[in-house]
């Protein structure tokens, strides 16, 4: 009971990990059908603004200056990229995921030649040392900080999409772009800001990415895979599947990899998610929406 | 034939679809000459002039494109954006580096490879159909096969569309390459598998068994390149074009597009599988990093710049851009990278056909002044 209880801890604290990786692209990739490859390196940005702010107000207070700083920083990154690229290609999917690619790979070098290829420290704060005892097991207080941090984003996103006109407007562009074009909303002005957030929010994973492994360049390969994982099993435009979907395979993966390898537990949630395919090919929840080619 | 019709050669189609990927097969006797004039390059004029270093990384060279000749049958006459062919070359890769490996462990009169001493484990049962060089002929051709037709077959057949799949095609080369940095005991983890000394029992450190290795993957690519023009010749080319262009329209026709896909992409695998088996003795190492995320799309890079669905595209593509990456990089290192992306970006957005297209492109702007000129008047 104790190990399934303790698995369980450990699942919803990768899953809530996940989730933030994943957030933004189920706005990006799920609202727009649009696939940013570059996400994961708007992860790493976040990851670094997250260093410079450590060097700017040491380790202490760095961390709340961090996590506005980053969604501003990965925004403008966004808005910039939808704005010089991605717009010019929202009927070619496959496109945009080697275009991004591209630019992911330019981000990346970027990032070694400011900051140098060796991984980076961005040391916890104080007031996130230690642990907690929880149903048995040490949660560290980051991991907690965390989950908060995940429910915020989501309670605040769910908010946003489902009481303020900003969200009618994203929703209203998700499901009949050119309805929402003659009813007078700017399409164009929708699309941006939804890149704006969903890329901000790439921003704040990377800050709380920084609190459980070292910052190295390429560290938003390592989520990237992963984070579109989630949004597929989750279904396209639905925030409440990606949700699930990033908890399931947290779980999932936390128990698996109890009775063999973090290697085969990574296989097999693979697995899990290709056949569930088979049941959903849609997904979890999903919306109708610009059709993926 | 009724095929014809559903991919029209101009018109409505052919518009959406990306510019210069209209079919784009060449007439039998360019394509011979082209075939036969690559042969020639790599086979007779390559080996002539390059120095036995040059040759071994044209050797590499060859390799990427014949994983690119798979990619451009999926990509670009297909569709299916492959992004997890670092799979079926790791697997081609390991097949022979595994049979390499047993083999110098036999020649020193060992069960099993060096490392596996290290780690104090017996040879781990997997290994064992490497003994027999049939087998891992065999298995090289067969397991991605498989492999492929299980996921391809069980996506198209759900009508799972491009973006998921090839997201989910990534999703398999991170857990293939996870899987294969996990197994250190047994397939030496991170470090991969190195240092062999003979290929179906020829030394490999002779110079003229290594120009001997070099011709045969270069002979296999030629091969591949005459059956990606026969595939994009027949009915069954015909179909995949249509697939990819109006899949719904193929499907009531009475054709079945998962079947017409999960074969492109088998064929696709299993050309990729081959390159690896021959990456192995011409380059010497095998390991996770060389088939990871980054060089599986690495391997597009090569497809997309020299143009996704025509038959020399993807060859010359790949050559170059390696041939490039290996000039480049040893100059500029971070400049390649800038130089990668770039050249990517602007590739993909400005010039969807690839430099394949550019003589195309221009005919096609003629063509329109001309029109222009004629509504005008």
């Amino acid at each position: 009971m104790d190990v399934v209880l303790s698995q369980l801890v450990a699942g919803i604290s990768v899953g809530s990990i996940l989730l933030l990786a994943a957030i933004g692209l189920a706005l990006t990739f799920g609202q727009m059908g649009v696939i940013n490859m570059a996400h994961g390196e708007f992860i790493m940005i976040g990851a670094y603004v997250a260093f410079v702010m450590q060097g700017l107000f040491g380790s202490g207070i760095s961390l709340i200056v961090a996590i506005p700083a980053a969604f501003l920083i990965g925004g403008i990154f966004g808005v910039l990229l939808e704005q010089i690229l991605i717009r010019h290609m929202y009927h070619r999917p496959l496109d945009t995921l080697l275009a991004t690619f591209g630019v992911g790979l330019i981000l990346q070098q970027v990032a070694r030649d400011i900051f140098g290829a060796p991984a980076v420290e961005v040391a916890n704060p104080a007031w996130l040392s230690g642990s907690v005892q929880i149903l048995g097991t040490n949660v560290p207080w980051t991991r907690i900080f965390i989950l908060a941090l995940v429910i915020l984003v989501v309670a605040g996103l769910s908010a946003l999409m489902a009481y303020t006109s900003l969200g009618r407007r994203i929703r209203a562009t998700v499901l009949n772009r050119k309805l929402a074009e003659t009813s007078g909303i700017s399409t164009r002005w929708t699309d941006r800001t939804t890149f704006f957030i969903g890329s901000g929010l790439a921003g704040v994973a990377g800050v709380t990415v920084t609190l459980i492994g070292a910052t190295s360049p390429t560290i938003g390969t390592s989520y990237i895979v992963d984070a579109f994982l989630v949004v597929v099993a989750g279904g396209i435009g639905k925030i409440k599947g990606a949700v699930i979907a990033a908890f399931s395979l947290g779980i999932l993966q936390a128990f698996i990899e109890y009775s063999t390898t973090a290697s085969i537990a990574k296989f097999i949630v693979l697995i899990v998610v290709v056949a569930f395919l088979q049941i959903r090919p849609q997904g979890l929840f999903s919306v109708r929406t610009r059709s993926l080619a | 034939m009724t095929i014809a019709a559903t991919a029209p050669k101009r018109g409505k189609l052919a518009a959406i679809s990306a510019a210069g990927s209209s079919p784009g097969v060449p007439r039998p006797r360019t394509a011979y000459i082209g075939i036969g004039l690559i042969a020639l390059g790599l086979m007779v004029l390559a080996p002539a002039l390059l120095t036995p270093f040059e040759l071994r990384q044209m050797g590499r060279f060859i390799c990427y494109a014949m994983v690119a000749v798979g990619i451009g049958l999926a990509w670009g006459r297909g569709g299916m954006l492959t992004l997890g062919q670092g799979v079926f070359f790791g697997i081609g890769a390991y097949c022979m580096a595994m049979h390499m490996a047993l083999e110098d462990a036999a020649l020193r009169g060992e069960e099993a490879p060096q490392f596996m001493g290290t780690f104090g484990v017996d040879l781990p049962w997997f290994w064992e159909p490497f003994h027999s060089p049939l087998m891992t002929i065999l298995l090289i051709l067969l397991l991605p096969a498989l492999l492929a037709f299980a996921l391809g077959f069980s996506v198209f057949k759900r009508r799972v569309k491009g973006a998921y799949f090839a997201i989910l095609n990534q999703a398999m080369v991170f857990a293939f390459v996870t899987l294969l940095v996990g197994q250190q005991a047994t397939l030496n983890g991170s470090n991969g598998l190195s240092g062999f000394q003979s290929f179906f029992g020829f030394a490999i450190n002779d110079p003229a068994n290594r120009q001997m290795i070099y011709m045969i993957a270069a002979g296999l690519l030629i091969v591949m390149m005459l059956v990606a023009y026969w595939l994009m010749r027949s009915r069954f080319g015909e179909l995949l074009v249509a697939t990819r262009d109006a899949e719904e329209r193929v499907r009531f026709l009475g054709y079945d597009p998962a079947i017409i896909k999960t074969i492109t992409f088998v064929v696709a695998a299993v050309m990729a599988s081959v390159a690896g088996a021959m990456f192995v003795p011409l380059v010497g190492i095998i390991s996770p990093a060389e088939l990871g995320v980054v060089p599986s799309i690495a391997f597009v890079i090569g497809v997309a710049i020299g143009g996704r669905a025509t038959l020399f595209g993807p060859v010359l593509g790949a050559i170059a851009v390696a041939w490039a990456e290996s000039t480049l990089a040893e100059n500029f290192p971070s400049g390649w990278s800038y130089f990668q992306g770039l050249l990517l970006i602007l590739v993909i957005a400005l010039l969807p056909g690839g430099i394949a297209s550019v003589g195309r492109y221009f005919r096609w702007k003629r063509a329109g002044s001309r029109f222009r000129k004629e509504a005008e008047a």
